[in-house]
């Protein structure tokens, strides 16, 4: 029993958001959140006694002294112009980028082995992000959470776009949970479900937060998110009626015992005809998150009458018609031109869709060595003008040691399309490099375009402790705008690839060559002719020994 | 009558004395044969040498996971199990089932499940990867789930089902194991005292050939197939496409739901699986290298982990609790100034940030010796007089 038996320092809460999307798809997006009092980093005091937050990442911290963790394995890609802004974007693969603490000495022997402790609790082939694959980004990335120092010495960003998410990545990650999968919202993550959809993404986060409104001392805040898109066809069966057991094979019947609050959001904002949500709930909410007011329905699962008579809670929502959506104002693209297996072009076009305002984003590319960029050729073009970037950091790439890193503070016109362009060359790999399926081809990981977009509706900038989770997950600064983040689509390219066969063939070639062609020549010139003497049969030979004792001429 | 019932009464005192007495030897007896057997842990190592890339080669990953289902049902724990897949099949694009891997047509067993953990996966599963998780040579940041941490008193299961021929196997389509190097491996582990026994089944085509060279103690070996025999896929499944799984791991698999942890079932019935009327290959075992016999080794040996429990009827003393260090519950040395969160896209920052310090490198050999070069030649034509002129 401990001897301070006073208020538990550590605090769970849980949150579901439902969004229905207007091309009939759904969107929910999931949030286990759990804030804990206390010091990964102190020196005096070992942490020993772990409650709700999970021991196998609270160790992980202090061993490697992490300020900062960001994870999210993801499958699908996020399309924006169909479905708007996400509460927490991803990038299709894993992505994994980590702040480390001033204090540390190795940065790259600290994150190489984070890697390798982070591929065994996840289940996922993290241990092949290494030197090539990793970054350092100057300006993108900065800290989600509490501090000042931002010496991006001790920042690591590294993607595997590879990389696949399976059962296999949601069991350990429904084992951190402090009700793992018995209880509250999580009942409903089954696995056959979540991966029958057009996106699956899910992420950990772990950074230092305010404690309370004062914010005069840290706590450590741990944020599970699960986001995922049902497809209106795949799961919907073609109607615009959705509901919790349609889209997860489950209801919810109670909340994680263990949490403080325990809430259903229901989007009802845009309200199209004969939109309807059973069962009713007094409970409504506003919250302006991704630049816009938005208000929801809430069903509050701590509650026991929000079970009703049969103790268990089936949201059903029903629309038809369809109602506009909200353009989202930045959206990016990115696609390889070019033909052959030389030389190629890399376009990556940035659309600024405000009517009037513009504002400048920062664009973080990352390409693998072997596609060896011409930056000469760099073209940054708006509305078929020039547009030079105000700031350019390029660090080339080494082969085998390092990747390509571009970053550019871009300012995009208001209601314009920008492109950039860069020209590569492909180089040729040595032979043990290629994968054992060479020609599926190698991918580059997606661009970042980070931006502070200029808002319609003026955001939040108090920090509240009922704040619901998805609006607090980026710190908002000022009103006017609002922090976002877009990947593009990953690259596939294909690098001239040998002719695997070719060995064998080789060697059978060089053999027939060999052997015939030399073999040949050297009989030729080595090859003596005698005369032999046929041996006579037995007849002749006693006819010649008669003729010799008669010394008559012998026979031949 | 008198007699008979002195006799009966003689009868039931003799019982009433000696049961006891033949209870506790039977007890005993029962003692001694639960630890009888010499290990203590069980591991598991289940490999799948699929092709990348390649959906017919589902049946490879469904014999996997039905060895890998039947063995955590037995017992055996995620920890002590390391699964090697080479290929997602169950999350893999073409699959109209997703995050589902079956066994049986008509989907009628999932053996993918809900709770399953992958160690190597994809690119991971090669050759030197298989081998140094045998003989236990990883680089130190291996995860500990990634490890075969075993020791002399375990019993591991190990195995194998892909592509195969005669004395070899294929990983990953490009690269090859033969027999002679799994031999070896097997007496590297035998030397470091890696297994107290150990059963090898392998479904493969020419799969009796991988065992052939094994010459280690306490090895057993299963294939599902001769040397110039082909081992041949079950059913196919419509709606999937695909062969489900191979005949010999279906029926393994028939005959693995059967056994429970309680299941006295031998290696000589598992020997029995697939006879050559439902394999068309013909099965082949080696058990010249075990010393025990087959007839004695339990099923649940191997594929089971079961527990040796000690009772003890002594109290045992805790030592007595440690005091946790006294946490300084007010801010004696925080200083009283809020944190704040940073901003995070600082455009007049970024643009005047100070670009990074070079490290002053010496110049560089070219360098030098160009500018060797020239004043040489400067020397040379102008001589040391004219210096006096420049200084």
């Amino acid at each position: 029993c401990s001897h301070h038996p006073g208020k538990a320092r550590d605090q769970f809460q849980e949150e579901l958001v439902i969004r229905p999307l207007h091309s009939g798809d759904i969107y929910a997006s999931f949030q286990f959140r759990t804030l804990w009092d206390t010091d990964f980093l102190q020196e005096r005091q070992k942490v020993s006694h772990y409650r709700l937050f999970p021991k196998s990442l609270g160790q992980v911290l202090s061993k490697f002294s992490v300020r900062e963790l960001h994870i999210s394995f993801t499958q699908g890609f996020w399309r924006t112009m169909q479905w708007g802004q996400p509460f927490i974007p991803s990038p299709p693969g894993a992505e994994l980028w980590v702040w480390f603490h001033d204090t540390v000495s190795d940065v790259d022997g600290n994150w190489k082995e984070l890697t390798n402790v982070l591929s065994g609790i996840f289940c996922a082939s993290l241990n092949f992000i290494d030197l090539t694959n990793t970054v350092q980004p100057s300006a993108s990335f900065k800290p989600l959470g509490l501090g000042n120092a931002t010496d991006h010495r001790f920042l690591r960003y590294a993607t595997l776009p590879r990389e696949i998410v399976c059962t296999e990545n949601l069991t350990p990650w429904k084992k951190l949970l402090p009700c793992g999968s018995k209880a509250g919202l999580s009942v409903l993550l089954k696995s056959e479900k979540l991966f029958h959809s057009s996106f699956h993404s899910q992420a950990v986060h772990i950074r230092p937060v305010c404690q309370d409104e004062q914010c005069t001392s840290k706590a450590w805040e741990l944020r599970q998110t699960l986001n995922v898109v049902f497809d209106l066809y795949t799961s919907g069966q073609g109607k615009k009626e959705w509901s919790l057991f349609k889209m997860f094979s489950r209801t919810l019947t109670e909340a994680c015992p263990l949490a403080t609050s325990s809430k259903v959001y229901v989007d009802i904002t845009d309200n199209p005809e004969l939109f309807e949500l059973s069962p009713a709930t007094p409970l409504l909410s506003q919250a302006v998150v991704l630049g816009d007011r938005r208000t929801y329905s809430v069903f509050d699962l701590t509650r026991a009458e929000t079970f009703g008579q049969l103790r268990s809670l089936n949201l059903l929502l029903r629309w038809k018609g369809d109602s506009g959506m909200l353009r989202p104002l930045l959206h990016a693209e990115r696609y390889v031109a070019g033909f052959g297996l030389q030389t190629g072009e890399i376009h990556t076009v940035i659309y600024n869709n405000h009517p009037y305002r513009a504002f400048p984003v920062l664009l973080m590319d990352s390409v693998p060595w072997y596609l060896q960029l011409y930056i000469h050729t760099l073209t940054v073009t708006s509305k078929s003008r020039d547009n030079k970037p105000s700031y350019i950091h390029y660090q080339p790439a080494k082969d085998r040691h390092r990747p390509h890193l571009l970053e550019m503070l871009i300012q995009l016109p208001p209601h314009s399309m920008t492109e950039v362009t860069v020209q590569f060359e492909r180089a040729l790999l040595k032979w043990t490099e290629y994968t054992p399926d060479p020609n599926h081809g190698f991918y580059v990981g997606s661009s970042v375009v980070s931006a502070l977009v200029p808002s319609m509706v003026a955001m939040n900038t108090n920090f509240t402790q009922d704040q619901p989770l998805f609006s607090s997950f980026v710190p908002v600064k000022e009103e006017s705008s609002y922090f976002v983040r877009v990947y593009t689509e990953p690259l596939l390219v294909n690098l001239p690839t040998p002719d695997f066969s070719m060995p064998y063939n080789v060697i059978c070639l060089t053999c027939t060559v060999v052997a015939v062609g030399y073999g040949s020549f050297y009989n030729l010139l080595t090859r003596t002719f005698q005369v032999d003497e046929p041996s006579l049969p037995l007849a002749k030979r006693l006819a010649n020994l008669i003729r010799r004792i008669r010394g008559v001429p012998l026979l031949a | 009558m008198g007699y008979y019932s002195l006799l009966t009464t003689c009868a039931f005192i003799h019982l009433l004395v000696f049961m006891p007495y033949a209870y506790s030897n039977y007890l005993e007896n029962k003692a001694g044969q639960f630890f009888s057997s010499g290990h203590t842990n069980n591991w598991a190592v289940l490999v799948s040498l699929n092709k990348l890339g390649f959906w017919f080669n589902y049946r490879h990953v469904a014999n996997t996971l039905s060895v890998y289902r039947s063995v955590k049902r037995l017992g055996i724990p995620d920890s002590h199990i390391v699964l090697m897949l080479a290929d997602d099949m169950a999350c893999n694009y073409r699959n109209p089932k997703p995050a589902t891997v079956f066994s049986h047509k008509n989907m009628e067993l999932n053996v993918y499940g809900d709770d399953v953990e992958v160690d190597y996966r994809g690119y991971e599963v090669t050759v030197e990867n298989f081998l140094r998780v045998l003989t236990g040579r990883l680089p130190p940041s291996t995860p500990r789930s990634k490890r075969l941490l075993s020791d002399d008193r375990s019993n591991i299961l190990i195995y194998l089902t892909g592509h195969g021929g005669n004395g070899f196997l294929k990983f990953q389509d490009s690269e090859e194991i033969s027999n002679m190097e799994l031999a070896d491996a097997f007496e590297q582990m035998w030397q470091k005292r890696r297994y107290n026994e150990l059963l090898f089944i392998i479904d493969t085509c020419q799969g009796a050939s991988m065992y052939e060279r094994f010459y280690s103690p306490n090895l057993m070996a299963l294939a599902s197939s001769q040397v110039g025999e082909d081992s041949l896929s079950h059913q196919p499944d419509l709606a999937i496409g695909v062969h489900l799984m191979d005949k010999y791991t279906f029926y393994l698999l028939e005959f693995l739901e059967e056994v429970h942890p309680a299941s006295q079932a031998n290696m000589n019935d598992l020997f029995k699986v697939c006879p050559q009327s439902q394999c068309v290959s013909t099965p082949g075992h080696r058990t010249d290298l075990f010393q025990r016999n087959p007839g004695s080794v339990l099923i649940t040996d191997f594929f089971g982990s079961v527990r040796k429990v000690e009772i003890t009827k002594d109290t045992i003393n805790l030592t007595s609790s440690v005091k946790p260090p006294i946490q300084r519950s007010g801010s004696s040395d925080m200083t009283i100034e809020s944190l704040t969160y940073v901003d995070q896209l600082p455009v007049a920052e970024i643009i005047h940030q100070k670009p990074k310090q070079k490290d002053w490198h010496p110049p560089d050999g070219f360098i030098l010796g160009l500018w060797t070069l020239i004043l040489l030649v400067f020397f040379q034509t102008y001589g040391i007089k004219h210096l006096k002129h420049i200084f």
